[in-house]
């Protein structure tokens, strides 16, 4: 007797206690989704209020509502659908050829025996330890005036030493397409992956190209939406790269172009407000479509090291 | 017959070298020649106009005594470094563990959380240096009348608090992956012998996870020492140099300056770059060392 009553008295402590729990952590969850969603939110308010509120209350409703700055964005200010237009291209084209170049190499060191290739998957382990500001001047002067101002003469000839693109859509996008870790990434998956549809490719007489196109790209397409929605976040966010090779305001991308903007027009905030949207819904969007896929390429980043 | 072997050999090596030529032309031009011209660089000195001229170790020489760096980039960065990578790592990780209690709309908190990583760097920045305004959103709420971004005192801190707040939702996400592997049978073990969820927490969840607190620290630790993109938008290293960081000092070096220091710049890149491989060598060796003792 008795003891179940102990017993009924420590279900009770425990049942409350688990409450008081699951308070606290709803707390914990509402408060810091409140937190991230507020820029979102006040910059969605002032850039629904005309460009004299900026900074005049209320914070929480746009009122009085206007338009405006979205008309200054499309119709006014003529770079802003440029911009828009110069980010799209350069970060598509950066997905599409490093997803390309990345699966292509993933494939060949999994999959083909070639000289030197423990070699160069080393050199590639070596160049993932390094920050990438190590190299940023020389890729700079790559793409730029080139290494050796001039050229290397050689007889009649010179030989250059950089790639002429600066203030080019070519300069931002060529050192982003083949990069150590998305071949890292693209190696470990074909590695784990299975032989058996590949080999009765080739079997039936497929070559390597045959069997690559035909089925190792159709089969992977997980992994290679999974490499390119992650590329296309970071082309399109970007900002040190194109800050650097970008001087026209013609070619900015839009991060790029909302920075100038900002110097340039420092009292149209409410604009430049608008303006960023143009910058975070895109995104948005994507990862609502593809959230599955942005936490699988996250989660596998952190399991991959244990 | 070892012709033909020979053949096929050789047919492999080419089409192996035809899948990865893309890849490594590129990957050769701006990783690895780069990487070697980086240090080359170093020991000259190289202002565009005139070639590099080799000049051993002066550039090095040149930074050690340079006050901008000794007494605002280097510390600045450090402080920096060791400010935002634990708060940034404890806080996803209490964030991750309030979402593995399998509490209801989960989903919708992860995607929540998420939000401010989803917003690039530059935007982010627009909008807090308008929220920490004089007239901004934070003085009208708090009632404060701080000049946050215009302080010496304050601007730094502002920057690390925003990127504390944009880099939490990933490193959350990393850190539930983690927890999501680790299997509930030790969870409900642990329960059984009478585990309150703080014992838990310290005693199961965290070393469980030491791998995955590796990676996150080691990411953060190699992100926060290259932080650049929020202080060029938000302060370009002032007020008063409050905010210069070594990577800031890197770009007004190679790019700013009205006389340009390519080869002192990269002499600096080339100590940063040891700075954090030593630092992330470190840390492994003794998050390894504690996990062996723990084991054993």
């Amino acid at each position: 007797m008795s003891i179940s009553t102990a017993q009924s008295r420590d279900a009770e402590w425990t049942a409350r206690a688990g409450k008081i729990r699951r308070i606290l952590f709803y707390a914990i969850l509402i408060f810091w989704g409140l937190l991230s969603i507020a820029p979102l939110y006040f910059t969605l308010v002032f850039s629904l209020k005309p460009v004299a509120d900026t900074y005049t209350p209320p914070i929480w409703w746009p009122t009085p509502f206007t338009l405006n700055n979205y008309e200054t964005i499309l119709k006014t200010f003529h770079l802003f659908p440029r911009w828009i237009w110069n980010s799209v291209t350069i970060s598509v084209s950066v997905s599409i050829l490093r997803v390309l170049f990345c699966a292509m190499a993933g494939y060949a060191f999994a999959r083909i025996n070639f000289p030197f290739k423990n070699f160069i998957f080393n050199l590639l382990l070596v160049s993932m330890m390094m920050p990438g500001v190590v190299t940023l001047i020389p890729s700079f002067l790559i793409i730029g005036p080139g290494l050796i101002r001039g050229g290397i003469p050689l007889g009649n000839l010179t030989i250059p030493t950089g790639f002429n693109l600066i203030d080019t859509p070519a300069g931002v996008i060529l050192p982003g397409v083949a990069d150590a870790f998305g071949v890292f990434m693209m190696t470990q998956f074909y590695k784990s992956f299975p032989r058996e549809l590949e080999e009765a490719a080739m079997m039936d007489g497929s070559g390597r190209w045959g069997t690559f196109l035909r089925i190792v790209l159709p089969i992977s397409q997980t992994q290679l939406l999974t490499l390119g929605l992650l590329t296309f976040q970071g082309a399109w966010n970007n900002f040190m790269w194109p800050l650097l090779v970008l001087r026209t305001p013609e070619f900015f991308t839009l991060p790029i172009g909302l920075q100038w903007f900002r110097g340039e027009y420092y009292t149209l905030y409410s604009v430049v407000l608008a303006g960023s949207l143009f910058n975070t819904l895109p995104m948005l969007i994507i990862f609502f479509v593809f959230q599955r896929y942005f936490i699988r390429s996250i989660a596998s980043t952190g399991s991959k090291e244990g | 017959m070892s012709i033909i072997l020979n053949r096929k050999k050789i047919s492999e090596a080419v089409t192996g070298y035809l899948f990865i030529s893309p890849w490594l032309i590129i990957f050769t031009i701006f990783s690895v020649v780069s990487l070697v011209y980086a240090f080359y660089l170093s020991f000259t000195s190289y202002n565009l106009l005139k070639p590099p001229q080799l000049w051993g170790l002066e550039g090095y020489q040149r930074v050690f005594d340079d006050d901008l760096f000794l007494v605002k980039a280097l510390p600045n960065t450090f402080k920096y470094v060791i400010i935002v990578v634990p708060i940034q790592t404890l806080l996803s990780l209490i964030l991750a563990f309030a979402m593995d209690q399998k509490l209801r709309l989960q989903r919708f908190f992860r995607t929540l959380f998420y939000l401010p990583s989803v917003t690039s760097s530059v935007v982010i920045s627009l909008i807090f240096i308008w929220i920490f305004a004089p007239q901004g959103i934070f003085n009208q709420i708090t009632g404060l009348t701080i000049n946050w971004l215009d302080n010496p005192r304050t601007a730094f801190y502002v920057i690390m608090g925003m990127n504390i707040f944009t880099t939490s939702g990933t490193l959350m996400l990393i850190f539930l992956a983690g927890l999501q592997d680790v299997s509930t049978s030790i969870y409900e073990a642990a329960q059984i012998d009478g585990a309150n969820p703080i014992q838990t927490f310290v005693y199961i969840t965290i070393p469980m996870l030491r791998p995955v607190i590796f990676f996150v620290v080691t990411v953060g630790i190699i992100g926060c020492f290259q932080v650049f993109d929020q202080i060029y938008v938000m302060t370009a290293g002032g007020p008063l140099d409050s905010t210069t960081t070594v990577t800031y000092l890197i770009y007004k070096w190679a790019f700013r300056d009205t006389t340009i220091k390519m080869g002192q710049a990269s002499a600096l890149a080339v100590i940063l770059t040891f700075i954090i491989l030593s630092i992330t060598l470190i840390q492994r060796s003794i998050i390894e060392g504690s996990g062996s003792s723990a084991e054993s």
